[in-house]
């Protein structure tokens, strides 16, 4: 009897995790065991062909190229999240502890999702009317006479690809914030006036260490999108720049479908162990 | 001298908008005693304590503590302090650091914030959890450490926001008596928001009863209980009946009721029908309808101590007669 009804127990429990675990394995773990299989087969200049050999990763491993397309990525990386956590808290901040009542709090977070009603190339185009040789940007400060010629850095460069970055995903940095900083009880804040804390005080000694996992948890989300993105590098660069993920794309494109899961496989790492680290820092386990 | 720890409100007021929470009131709070601001919420009690804190704005008149004008100061700036009604304890530090935390802001160099932190934990008996997080405590601990750290400013008084709601009914006893301790062991005033008239009347040196942004009464407990002014006070307080003899109200305790099952000098005692008999140990509650007299607060409310009632059974449906002391009954402002 007993053991029956732990059979059974047992077997509901399956049954209840099966969904979940069949669409992971379909949607997840199957594609990248495929990738990393491929990773390890041959190619020629017009097919491909199972074997394994470790040439594709020998080869990425040895140029010199590889290591310059990620230190741009991590550069990428770095000073677009820096510029996300900085424009992000502040605007969370400022929705989380200056908006007073709940209506505008809603209004205004709202307001901050509206780009996101288009997709992301469109709003990344939209910049080069902007930005151009002959763009607003640059009409402008000609017009107040702050530069005699037109300002060449603006579009098609770094700057550029950092600003699109920033743009698209400072508010991915602002939502997890923001509920943390929803959830710090005001009373927190008044205890702080209480005992002397001037508003400085206060952000550095109460708010910032319990908004923690919010800025981690939006961290993870800038760091795994600036590190995976190829199109926004292609597009904001004008083809100048690269990053891994453009590699890829280029290799695909060439159809070098082992090469290009190599060079996938290798970023997967190199994101995983990146998280890896930053989890080191911050216990997000609370938040979830 | 004036006591540093003397406060004064003149004419204070609060409005939100178009409503009025704290209506115009003055008040005297004498030094090294224990208050209790009394009242229903949303009767004020709570914007006028936040209002001595510094946590909320005086819309007009002026706060004075140890004869000094505290009206527009910081919070930190008044030597008030502030213990708040969930204790917001700091969850990411511990004990010691939680209690220490205004030292820091002041810039106290670490070793020596943590002995002074220390020495506050030994005071409330919490100084062997020092390293502990407050999620890791229980309601009653994390209530002693916001103590501490409200204590460790040396203010002058200390501003209590229903200290004992968030506590089970036995902690808050014990509770209740360790913070009259520690009020006079300190010898500074503590002033403490509270709606439990029981809290109020064990702890309070003065009792201010508030109702819908007003003073209707400030006295000893004794005097908020014994001889309430209004029928508000009477009744909040509990314990009374409101009668009415034909001129103006009186209140009556119930347990200064007398009931006669004949009525001997035939005009003195009211008659009143006996509607429900309550057994509560050491006492009865008899409820009556008292027919007799217009506009009581009905039912009338009589306590008879256990040792009468056994040898003066009543059933229900009973007619007897209600008998007071003239010296009993209270006539109450209209």
């Amino acid at each position: 009897m007993s053991s029956k009804q732990n059979f059974s127990d047992a077997l509901s429990g399956w049954l209840m995790a099966a969904p979940l675990v069949i669409v992971l394995a379909l949607f997840l773990v199957l594609p990248i065991a495929m990738i990393v299989v491929v990773s390890f087969w041959g190619a020629t200049e017009f097919s491909i062909y199972p074997a394994f050999k470790l040439d594709n990763y020998e080869f990425l491993l040895r140029s010199s190229v590889t290591y310059s397309v990620y230190l741009k990525t991590f550069m990428f990386t770095i000073i677009s999240w820096a510029l996300c956590l900085v424009i992000g808290f502040t605007v969370a901040y400022f929705l989380a502890f200056h908006v007073r009542t709940q209506t505008w709090q809603i209004v205004l977070f709202l307001l901050c999702t509206v780009p996101f009603w288009t997709s992301n190339i469109i709003r990344m185009i939209s910049w080069v009317p902007f930005l151009g040789r002959n763009g607003i940007a640059n009409q402008t400060l000609m017009s107040m006479g702050v530069i005699e010629q037109p300002l060449e850095w603006l579009l098609f460069s770094d700057f550029a690809v950092v600003l699109a970055f920033v743009h698209l995903y400072t508010l991915f940095m602002v939502v997890p914030i923001f509920n943390t900083m929803m959830r710090i009880d005001k009373s927190l804040l008044e205890a702080a006036r209480d005992a002397g804390a001037t508003g400085f005080q206060t952000l550095t000694n109460v708010i910032l260490p319990l908004t923690k996992p919010g800025i981690m948890i939006g961290s993870i989300f800038v760091v795994t999108l600036v590190m995976g993105d190829f199109i926004t590098v292609r597009f904001m660069s004008g083809s100048q720049s690269a990053n891994v993920g453009r590699l890829i794309s280029n290799d695909v494109a060439l159809l070098r479908y082992p090469s290009a899961a190599a060079t996938s496989v290798v970023l997967l790492i190199t994101v995983l162990i990146t998280i890896g680290i930053m989890l080191r820092f911050v216990n997000i386990r609370k938040e979830l | 001298m004036m006591d540093k720890s003397e406060a004064e409100l003149v004419a204070v007021t609060k409005s939100y908008g178009q409503s009025i929470a704290v209506d115009g009131i003055s008040l005297k709070i004498p030094g090294n005693s224990y208050t209790c601001l009394l009242g229903p919420s949303g009767c004020g009690k709570s914007s006028t304590l936040r209002m001595l804190a510094g946590h909320e704005t005086v819309s007009e008149g002026d706060i004075l503590l140890g004869g000094k004008n505290i009206t527009d100061l910081a919070p930190a700036e008044r030597g008030t302090a502030m213990m708040f009604q969930s204790y917001a304890l700091f969850p990411h530090l511990s004990v010691v650091d939680n209690v220490a935390f205004s030292l820091k802001m002041k810039g106290v160099e670490k070793t020596a914030r943590r002995a002074e932190a220390t020495k506050l934990l030994d005071l409330v008996d919490m100084a062997a959890l020092a390293e502990r997080l407050p999620a890791q405590l229980s309601g009653g601990q994390q209530q002693r450490v916001a103590l501490a750290r409200a204590l460790i400013t040396n203010p002058s008084i200390l501003l209590l926001d229903e200290p004992l709601s968030a506590l089970d009914p036995f902690l808050r006893l014990r509770m209740r008596s360790e913070l009259k301790r520690l009020q006079r062991e300190l010898g500074i005033s503590f002033i403490h928001v509270t709606h439990s008239q029981d809290e109020a009347l064990s702890l309070a040196d003065r009792i201010i009863v508030m109702n819908k942004g007003r003073i209707e009464q400030v006295g000893s407990a004794q005097e908020v209980f014994d001889r309430p002014k209004t029928q508000f006070v009477a009744q909040f307080m509990g314990g009374h009946n409101v009668m009415h003899d034909g001129q103006s109200r009186l209140a009556i305790r119930s347990d200064k009721i007398t009931i006669a099952k004949s009525n001997p000098d035939g005009s003195a005692g009211i008659p009143a029908t006996v509607r429900a008999i309550e057994y509560l140990g050491t006492t009865f509650s008899v409820a009556l309808d008292a027919t007799g007299m217009a506009q009581t607060s009905n039912p009338v409310s009589v306590t008879v101590p256990d040792s009468v009632f056994s040898h003066e059974t009543m059933e229900i449906g009973q007619t007897v007669f209600l008998t007071w002391m003239p010296d009993d009954a209270h006539r109450l402002a209209s």
